[in-house]
This record gives structure tokens, sequence and C-alpha cells, in this order.
């Protein structure tokens, strides 16, 4: 019997071998199948980068006449003064409304991100096994509460809740909703955040523990270190969230043009402006064009906010 | 320096073990991982523990500074006791850890600089004087045979130094707690001869002022270092004693012989 010769190596992938020696060779519909498969599976890929791009495209197409042909980029960023609907003296100044975001999304981290850290560090290191699993439940259940019932949380339990222990005429305020932005993004931070400890190989801690070093010396001085970019992604992800969410800040905040002097002043973000007003614009006129241009800056923004989550991830990749 | 409540042994000619172990049983969720052994470490000396994967060497050890209790499911029964004292009864866990140093198989160079590694178990311990602690790194680093390699880049991780030298460095770091014992598991398993032997003249170096348990795959290496040998099959002791009669040509057990030559395990 003549033996077929050998694959050469560097010819053909053994991979691709088709069956043992003396089996059939692999149909032609099952090759035909898998190439068809292959191109599925790529357009699947690719469409992801259609659409982002698609919504970027459209979102700029709207607004970008009036960008370049009326707005005044100086009063459009630096002026707090916003009357799209106004007959006699139309302004368009986002500042107040840049600061409300800003605001509700910083007051919102100070609050999330020492109990999002806090919540991973237990989850991962100090809980037991039985506790994790259904802290890990909890947290994400947490995680899929529409924002609507937060907003309605907002209104119904925290504003009497506010004037009541901080003795303010109005509980629809920064506070408010960034207490319930903080709510919204723990949930992140918990569950990468502790994935980023978890990734941390175990030979860390022995090592650390065999020094005689406590547990939270352990964390501290070794894990923190370690998973110091997963954890940072978190946090940048965690402020994503934040700076997207609409529906929860814009009624919890009092939905007030206003440059907020303290945490319990109302104020109103971009995302609510745009979500309040886009409906009663007229389609093609400047103040709807406007809204498109807010939707633009949020784009940017949140844009910016992954890209520099995604960095930091690739740097824990490197080590 | 670092661990206070224990002044150094006085010398005398003959003095009591340093370590006993007596009747030590061990198991991980019901499977048994060592069977009631009994031995005593003499001060200043360096004990071999020799025997096949899952013998239980390398659980006896973490036995002796109580990281056992870290494993979830182990179960510990009998008495280990250091100067006399109970370790299950000592007043502080983290106390007998430092005074205990361990090096585990493969390095383990925490995600951290050179210097922070070594300083790492005194800074735990309370130590801040930055003088004194550059001293303590530098002197830790030369008596690991590491420091000429590094005195220039002690700012650099530790992870990125080779095989050898990470080795060294975890060395380094068990000397910065200045244990009385220091527990080497298998360290040479990772690194190449010419970087074992090195090493091998530290511990012949430590040995002045350490009571050292090596445990080792390399009966040879046993052969050249240690003063008493123990044979462990199977969580059981074969034979314990002088290093000299179990690579005799007539040790107490065949078993012993046959390993030691190399007729099986």
């Amino acid at each position: 019997m003549n033996l077929p010769p050998a694959p050469v190596a560097g010819t053909r992938p053994l991979s691709v071998s088709t069956g043992s020696p003396r089996g059939p060779r692999r149909s032609r519909a099952a090759v035909l199948g898998e190439s068809v498969l292959e191109w599925v599976i790529r357009l699947c890929g690719i469409s992801a980068i259609l659409f982002v791009f698609g919504i970027f495209f459209f979102v700029l197409r709207e607004g970008v006449g009036f960008l370049f042909g009326g707005l005044k980029l100086g009063e459009f960023f630096f002026s707090t003064e916003w009357y799209p609907t106004s007959l006699s003296n139309v302004r368009y100044g986002v500042l107040a409304l840049i600061v409300g975001t800003f605001s509700v999304t910083g007051l919102a981290m100070l609050i999330a991100v020492p109990f999002g850290l806090g919540a991973a560090i237990f989850v991962s290191e100090f809980c037991s096994d039985r506790w994790r699993e259904g802290l890990k439940i909890l947290i994400e259940l947490l995680a899929a509460i529409p924002s609507v019932v937060w907003g309605f949380i907002g209104i119904s339990v925290m504003n009497p809740l506010i004037q009541e222990v901080f003795h303010v005429p109005v509980g629809l305020n920064v506070l408010n909703g960034a207490l319930l932005l903080a709510l919204m993004s723990v949930p992140i931070m918990v569950s990468i955040g502790e994935d980023a400890l978890k990734a941390v190989p175990d030979s860390f801690r022995e090592a650390s523990l065999a020094m005689g070093a406590t547990r939270w010396q352990t964390v501290r001085r070794v894990l923190l270190p370690a998973a110091k970019n997963g954890l940072l992604a978190a946090i940048l992800l965690g402020v994503g969230r934040a700076v997207g969410e609409t529906m929860a800040v814009l009624m919890a905040t009092g939905h007030a043009v206003n440059i907020p002097k303290s945490p319990f002043d109302p104020v109103r973000t971009l995302t609510a402006t745009i979500a309040a007003e886009l409906g009663e614009a007229s389609v093609g006129s400047p103040h709807y064009q406007v809204l498109f241009i807010i939707g633009i800056l949020l784009f940017t923004i949140t844009f910016a906010v992954n890209l520099v989550a995604d960095l930091v991830v690739k740097g824990t990749a490197k080590g | 320096m670092l661990a206070p409540s224990v002044p150094p042994p006085p010398v005398r000619p003959r003095h009591p073990p340093k370590i006993q172990v007596r009747d030590l049983r061990l198991s991980y969720g019901g499977q048994e991982a060592i069977r009631g052994i009994s031995f005593d470490v003499d001060r200043n000396d360096v004990f071999a523990i020799i025997g096949p994967a899952q013998s239980g060497k390398s659980s006896l050890l973490k036995c002796l500074n109580r990281t056992i209790e870290l494993v979830p499911g182990a179960k510990q029964s009998g008495t280990i006791t250091i100067d006399g004292l109970n370790v299950d009864e000592l007043p502080s866990v983290y106390n007998l850890r430092r005074r205990v140093g361990m090096v585990a198989p493969l390095p383990v160079g925490l995600p951290l600089s050179i210097f922070d590694n070594v300083a790492f178990a005194p800074r735990a311990a309370g130590f801040k004087d930055k003088h004194e602690l550059a001293a303590l790194v530098e002197q830790c680093l030369r008596q690991a045979a590491l420091w000429d390699e590094v005195k220039d880049r002690l700012h650099t991780l530790g992870t990125k130094l080779s095989g050898g030298q990470q080795q060294r460095l975890t060395i380094a770091r068990a000397l910065s707690h200045e244990p009385e014992i220091l527990c080497l598991d298998e360290f040479s398993i990772a690194i190449d001869p010419v970087t074992t032997m090195r090493i091998e003249d530290v511990l012949k170096e430590l040995k002045q002022r350490m009571t050292i348990v090596l445990v080792t795959n390399l009966v040879q290496q046993a052969r050249r270092l240690a003063s008493r040998t123990m044979f462990l099959w199977n969580g059981e002791i074969v034979e314990e004693g002088p290093t000299d009669v179990l690579f005799s040509d007539e040790p107490q057990s065949r078993k012993t012989y046959d390993y030691v030559n190399g007729i099986f395990g």
C-alpha cells in the first residue's frame, strides 16, 4: 500500500486536515457552510462599527448646519443663558448645562467611588463564598433597575427625605441626582473592580500573608497596586454611565437652568435638556439643531471617557 | 530587631531542638495529606525533607507558619512547637509568620519595585525610618547575593528580573523580616544549576544565624546541604536521620536506598 506523501510543514496547517487518512474528505456543502458562517460573523462585527459611525454621522448631520452657520461658539460654551424658544431674545448658552452635568456627575463619583471600590474589595477579598454569591446577585439586580424607576425613587423617596434631613425647601437638586447616579454606577464599578482584583494571582496574596502582613495590608500594599489599572477602568466606566444617564437626572435634579452654588440647588444636565426639549422643537429649526450639537458634545465627552478607560485597560494587559 | 518579642537564643553546647513536631496530621476535605508525623529540627541546622510529589512536604511547611489556615477545607491536628512554644497558642500569627520565612517554589515577585519588594515585610511590621530601611534592604540583598546585580536599579519592577534573580529576590524578601527559621520549598525548580549553586552557597552562610528547613526534589541537594534528612512518602515518614546514613549503602529502609539512588520515584 502506498502511503500518501507526508504533508510538508508550512504548506498547509494541520488543523485543516480532513478527517483520518482513510476517512472521506469533507463535503463541499460543509466547506461552503463554514465560509458562509464566517462571513456572517464578520458582518456582525463590522456592523457594530457601522452603527457607531452611522449614529455619529446622523447626529452630526442634524446639527452641523447650525454649527457652522449662525451658532456663536463663544456664547454656546460660555454663556449661562439658555432661552432657545424666546421670540425676542434667543440665547443658546449651555455653560449652565455643562456645569450641571459635571456637578451631578462629580458629586455622584465622590459618593460612588469609595462605595464601589470598597464593595469590590469586600466582595473579592473579605467575604465568604456564600455571602459573595448572594451579594453578587443583589448587585447585578441593582444594575438591572430601569433608570425611570430610579427617577421615581428620586421624586417620591429621596425628595422628602432630603427636605427633612437637610431642612431645604426643595429636595429635587444636585444631591438627589448624584445619589441616584451613584447608586446606578456602583454596580458597574463593583463587578469590574471585582474582576480586576480576582485577576491578581493568588500567589501574591500567599506571599504577602506568609511575610506576616495582615489581610488589609495585603489589600493596600499588594492588591491595589497590582489591580490599579483595572480599578481605574472600573471608575471611568462608572463615570461614563453617570455622564450619559438621562431619565433619572431629568426627574430628580429639579430641571432648572442654573449654576449650582451648593448641592441643594436644582440644576439641569445636557442629557435631560435633549430629552425634555427635542420633542417640542420643530424639525430643522435652530433650537432643534442646537440640541443635536449638545448631542455631539455629549458624544465627545463619553467617547473621551471610554477611550481613556480603554487605554487604561490596555495598560493592564501590558502589565 | 523586627521580632522584638523573641530574644536571640542563648548558645549552648547541647540545646533543645528549634522545632518540635508531634503527631502532626493534616487533611484536605477528608483526604489525609499528612498522617501523624513527629520529628525535631535542631537550631542553626539545615534540615532537608525529600520525597515525591503529593507526599505532604509543602503542606508541612504551611503548617509551620500557619498559612495552612488560609487554605479552605484544611484540618490539622497534633502540635508544632518553636522554641518550646506551641505555634497554635502564640498571641500573634503575624509575628509567627515573620519569624518563619518562606520561599515558594516559583518566585513570586510582587508587582512592586525591587526595593519595595524587600521593604514590604518590614513596612508591614511598622518599620518607618527611611535610612534604616534602606540599610536593611541593602543588607538583605547582599545576603541573597543579589545586591551587585540590582544596586543601580532598585526602583525598577521586581518582576522584570530574570527567574534566578527573582528567586534570590524572594530570598532577600524572606530575610527582610529577620526570620529565625527559613523554609525553602523546592527553590531551585525554576532556575538553572549555576544559580542554584550560588543560592546553596548563600544558604551555607545563612545557616550560621538561622535554622533552615529545605524541601527539595533534588536528593543530591539534600546531600550537599543538610545534616539531617527526612524522607516523606504519602504523608508518612519512611526514614529520618543523619543525612550520611540516609545516603549510605545501608539506610534503615530499603525504600530510602531505592529513592535516593534513583531506582524509583
